[in-house]
Parts: C-alpha cells; structure tokens; sequence
C-alpha cells in the first residue's frame, strides 16, 4: 500500500467513525442515567430525513442541522414518556421507536427521494492541514467531525470532573439513593434521554448533510444499532468510545482497502464486514461475565417509579 | 382531582382489551394524519382494512401475507416470554429462504416426490442454524441477544444479496439478480384454484395451534413460562436455563426459517433479493399484541396482515406511500404498550381515595 492510499484510507475511516461517534455518546450518557434506548435507528433516520429536508428547503446546512436535533429530542420525549412515565418496557419501546423512525422517515421523506443538496464543506486548518499525511487525515475535515470531537472531550470533562457528571452516576447506579438525597431521577433521566435524541439526531444528519448529501430510504443501513454495541464494548467509558467509532469506520470502508490492493472479492460480501465485526468484537469483550457487570450502570434498562417509593 | 394508582394485582380486562384499544387508537391517529395529508380519512380507512378482505382475490393475498408473519411471531412469542430477546426473525426468515432455495435449485429439472419436503427441511434447518449462532454467543460468551440477532439480520441479507447475485443466480437469466424458477414438484400447493394462498398458512396455523398446547399443556411450556416469570425461582426450581433458552431459540429459528422458504417456494417460486418486506420486524408488534400467546398471534398476524395488504392498496388507489405500513406499525406498538400502564394502575379520584 502507498503512503496515498494509507492517507486516504484513515480519512475516509475518521469520516466514516462520526455518525457513529455523535449516536454513540448521546447513548452513553442516557445509560449511564440506567436509560437503555434501542430507538437509536430511528431517531437516526428522522435526523437523516428532516435534517435533510430543512437544508433543501431553506439552501443552508446549519438549518439541517438545527432541525436534525429537533426532531432527535421530539422522537427521544415519545420514548421518554412512555418509558419513564408510563414504566413501559425499554426494550419493546425503544424497538418500537425504531420500527415508528424507519416508516415515518420512508414516509415523510418521499417527496425528496433523488433531490441533492450542497452539503458541508470541508474547513482546512491553517498550517495543521499542511502537514504530510496527519494533514489529510485529522485536519482538513467538514465542521462536524470537529465538533463531535470537541463533543467528546466536553463530555468527557463533565461526566469524570464535574457535579452534574455525579449527578448522573448517581441516578445511573442507585436511582433510590439518589431520590433520597433530592435528585429529580425522572427530570435527569428525560434529559439524558432527549440528549441522546439530539445526538442521534445529528448523527443522521451527517449522513444525509454530508456523507452521502441526499436521502436515501434506511441510509443508515444498522449504524445506530452498531453504536448501541460500541458503548458495550467501550464500557462507557467516553476515550473507548472515540477509539471504537474510528475503529468500526475503518471497518466499515474496508472494502475500500482490500479493492485498492487488488482483491477481488463481492462486495456483497465486504458489506458484512461491521456486523461480523460487531459480533466477533462482543463476544471477546462480554465473555468476562464480571466484568461487564461492574462497568455497566446498575441500573441499566430498569424502571423507576417514584410513586412507588416506600 | 384525578390521579393515578398502582393496581394491587394486574387487571385481566385491560390485558386483554389493551391491544383493541390501541388499535383504535391508530385508527383515530390515521384518520387524523390522512385529514392533514389532504386524503378522505374514511374512505383511507376503508382502503386500508375493509378492501383487503372484499373478495376472494384479496382475502387469498392477505391470508399470503398473514402466514410469515404468523410463523414468526409464534416463535418470538415463546422467546420473549423466555426473556429470550430474539430480535432476529427477518435474518432466520431469510436464512430459510436462502437455505431452502439451495435445495430447491438440485431439483430444477427433476419432478421427485422427495423435491418439496427436501426444500421445507432445508429452510427449517437453515433457520434454525441462523437462531442457533446468536444462542451459542450468549450461552458460551455472554453476548448480548439483541445486537447479535439484528447484526444476522443485516449478514443474513447480505448473504442472500451476494447468493443471488453469485452461486445461485439463474446461468440463463440475462444476469438479473435472481435464481432459477423452481420446478413444480418443489412448489408448495396452492389452496384454492384462483389466488396465492398456498400450504404454508395451513403449516403456520397448525404450528400455532402446537405451540399453544406446548404452552398452556405441556411440562416444558410450564418451565418456559416460569421461566420468564421469575428467573430466580426458575433457578431454585432447578430448571435448565440453557435448555430452554436453546429451545426457545432453534423452535423461533425453525419457525422464521420455514416462513422464509415457504415465500420462495410459495408465492414467488425462486429465490430474488426482496423475499420479505420486513415480516420479521412486523411479527415483533405481531407477538407483543397478541400478548405473547400463540392465540393472540393468529388474531394479531390477520390485523397486520390485512395493514400490509391495506398499505398496496391505498398506494394504488390513493397514492399514498407504501411507507405508511411502517409508520402504522410503530404507532400501534407505542399505544399498545402505553395502554399496558393501565393493566398496572388505574386512575382514581382522590376523593374516593380518602372515604
């Protein structure tokens, strides 16, 4: 392989990781708070769809954007009532929330099937993006890849350095507890629940603002349930959460890579490569039983119901 | 002043009335939703659940439809009361038509007696290999049930993809993604002279009726609902978790894969890449609002089966995108699971509460 294609390669793979990066964080912080959302997928599609369908309407990205984390919060509150309101089930409402995105999107977004807007354009970092290969690679990127970096560190900050990052671990592994020290459990939950929204929100919007600039009927093609897996592996914690999302880019392009060197093979079959991967990634990381018991937030994927306080 | 209340015990009526009530519920979102479109919110409504069943035309492609999603969701019915999270229906449907069209294809030329059961064991057994992967992962490597089915779902797809356009692609087919045309000894019977409907609903009602008695008769069924009930006294019971999470499993498995294969050698007659609208995902709202009972799931699988027939219909007649279906599907299950609050609690008035 030649220094270009190397360049190329790990370009496209950091392009390729930040959808999943900006999902894969606003999940996280939603179940550290013990909010499981598999609705990931779906919100993800609204964010692609309206995203897409506000930066056609008004000519501007920024409103794509704006509107993608709209919608994010909007899909994430259905599923946030029902789950920490209603006490209904986190697995079937967040499946639920996922089958409402991929229709609803398929149905509103009909009418711009085909249609191209102008997406993002890359912003060069003076000097930085002069640099051989680094240059290429990390500098001379679309204003999103920064942000979801930028993102990242922030949330890093507040979870591990901050009384809010407390706050959040406190309803996340004792929700009782918390309750009995004045916390509002329910008001933490709903907002890391519409966070997660907003995130995954704008994690579609990249797809369809500037990964591929049109909308396409499940264009997401399984990246929102590819993050729910990478905060797994990741083990909540926000570093391994960077790493992952890059690392399941370069997966995801792969057969980019092998194509370059000459291989042969379908493409049909390269285009398994992030689910086999996902699965062969879990099954090394879950098989110490122990351990992913002790990283999770202990109250992951349980309801909690003040009226039932005693 | 009104307000909520814990039952002390969950409400028999509101169980069952729950999924009728979110039913109507969708009904009145739709009709809403198709008065903000511009569209006769009744005479939508008429195109999507009464012109499905206003001949025999329709009735017999409505019953093609309701098979898949019958099979699937009886199988899922048992596994979710397992706490068994078998999200994987659509890649062991299609598991089953992929493994089932291998067989079929040894048998183009051949009118052998042997040339249909060989082709419905080799989607069974296919089905259940694809349920069988995810079930080894969490039994032997704790992998999470849920991510590992929906990731076979889009490998199975995948592989399905690659099949028709490689290995099992049609050599005189002008290159078009699809297989060979199954020979007429491989095809499953059709039902009635005019129309679809073929054996394959007469095996999913009977496979339901089997899986109610294995429920609600049988020792295993026993275990398997205890089982969901309350792992811990499952345990202390001495029953065998792994077992029954294998049966739960490779039954969901033989269940969705013969949906599959009965779709390629029904209806369609070879294998293409569009073999399943997303059954899969659909016999998931199927199980939930036929309360996880083989019963329920005959009843529920005829409502979704007439909505998908209904979602064609008002396509053509109405011009109303097909995606609908999709959308209906999701708001059903969001009714249906905020009616289940109130199998939990009820709303009392306070006043009454202090006498």
């Amino acid at each position: 392989m030649d220094i270009d294609l190397i360049t190329q390669v790990l370009f496209a793979a950091i392009k390729t990781g930040t959808p999943l990066l900006f999902i894969a964080l606003g999940e996280a912080i939603c179940e550290k708070t013990g909010v499981l959302n598999l609705g990931q997928e779906g919100m993800m599609l609204m964010g692609a769809v309206v995203g897409f369908m506000a930066a056609y309407a008004t000519g501007n990205a920024g409103m794509g954007i704006l509107g993608a984390l709209l919608i994010g919060m909007v899909m994430s509150l259905i599923f946030g009532f029902l789950v920490l309101h209603l006490g209904a089930n986190q697995v079937a409402t967040g499946l639920a929330l996922s089958i409402f995105g991929g229709g609803l999107s398929a149905f509103v977004g009909s009418s711009v099937v085909g249609q191209t807007i102008t997406g993002f354009q890359p912003i060069e970092i003076p000097v930085l993006s002069d640099l051989p290969v680094i240059g290429k690679v990390l500098f001379s990127h679309d204003p999103l890849v920064y942000l979801a970096i930028v993102m990242a560190i922030i949330i890093s900050f507040v979870t591990n350095k901050t009384r809010l990052g407390l706050t959040i671990k406190a309803v996340g592994e004792n929700p009782h507890a918390a309750n009995a020290i004045g916390i509002k459990v329910l008001k933490v939950r709903y907002l890391a629940v519409m966070f997660g929204g907003a995130m995954a929100g704008l994690g579609g919007a990249y797809m369809s603002l500037v990964y591929t600039p049109m909308w396409v009927e499940n264009m997401t093609a399984g990246r929102g349930w590819i993050a729910l897996a990478l905060v797994v592996f990741a083990s909540w914690r926000i570093g391994n959460i960077v790493l992952g999302a890059y690392l399941f880019g370069l997966a995801s392009i792969m057969h980019l890579v092998l194509q370059g060197m000459g291989w042969s093979i379908s493409p049909n079959l390269l285009a398994m490569l992030p689910y086999v991967a996902t699965i062969v990634v879990m099954v090394i990381i879950s098989a110490d039983k122990y351990k992913e018991k002790l990283l999770a937030p202990r109250s992951l994927g349980k309801p909690f119901d003040p009226r039932q306080m005693a | 002043m009104i307000r909520v209340q814990a039952r002390t015990e969950p409400s028999t009526l509101m169980t069952f009335a729950s999924p009728f009530l979110a039913i109507v519920l969708t009904l009145v979102f739709g009709s809403i939703l198709f008065s903000a479109l511009g569209k006769d919110p009744l005479q939508a409504l008429y195109v999507l659940l009464v012109l499905p069943l206003s001949d025999a035309y329709n009735i017999s492609e409505m019953l093609v439809k309701m098979g898949p999603l019958l099979l699937c969701a009886v199988g899922l019915s048992l596994c979710y009361r397992a706490n068994m999270w078998n999200i994987g229906a659509e890649g062991q449907l299609l598991a089953g038509a992929l493994g089932g069209s291998a067989v079929a294809l040894m048998f183009v030329n051949s009118d052998s007696m042997l040339a249909m059961p060989l082709t419905l064991l080799g989607g069974v057994a296919s089905g259940m290999f694809w349920a069988g992967i995810p079930t080894y992962l969490k039994i032997k490597f704790n992998s999470n049930l849920i991510l590992t089915t929906i990731m076979l779902n889009y490998i199975a797809l995948y592989l399905l993809i690659w099949a028709v356009h490689g290995p099992l692609r049609d050599p005189d087919g002008f290159g078009f993604p699809e297989s060979a045309m199954f020979s007429d000894a491989t095809l499953l019977p059709v039902l009635f002279e005019s129309g679809r409907v073929h054996l394959g609903i007469i095996l999913a009602l009977l496979l339901a009726l089997f899986a109610w008695f294995l429920l609600s008769k049988s020792h295993l069924g026993f275990k398997i609902r205890v089982y969901g009930a309350d792992e811990p006294a499952a345990t202390y019971a001495g029953f065998n978790a792994k077992a029954i999470s294998w049966f739960v499993m490779l039954f969901s498995g033989a269940l969705a894969g013969l949906a599959g294969v009965a779709e390629v050698a029904g209806p369609i007659g070879q294998l293409t890449p569009n073999v399943s609208p997303g059954y899969g995902y659909s016999a998931i709202i199927v199980a939930y609002l036929g309360r996880l009972h083989p019963a329920g799931a005959i009843i529920a699988s005829i409502f979704l089966a007439i909505l998908y027939m209904g979602g064609d219909l008002a396509q053509i007649e109405m011009g109303i995108p097909i995606a609908v279906v999709g959308m209906f599907q999701g708001v059903l299950l969001f009714f249906l699971l905020a009616c289940d609050f109130f199998i939990r609690y009820r709303i009392v008035s306070s006043r009454e509460n202090m006498a």
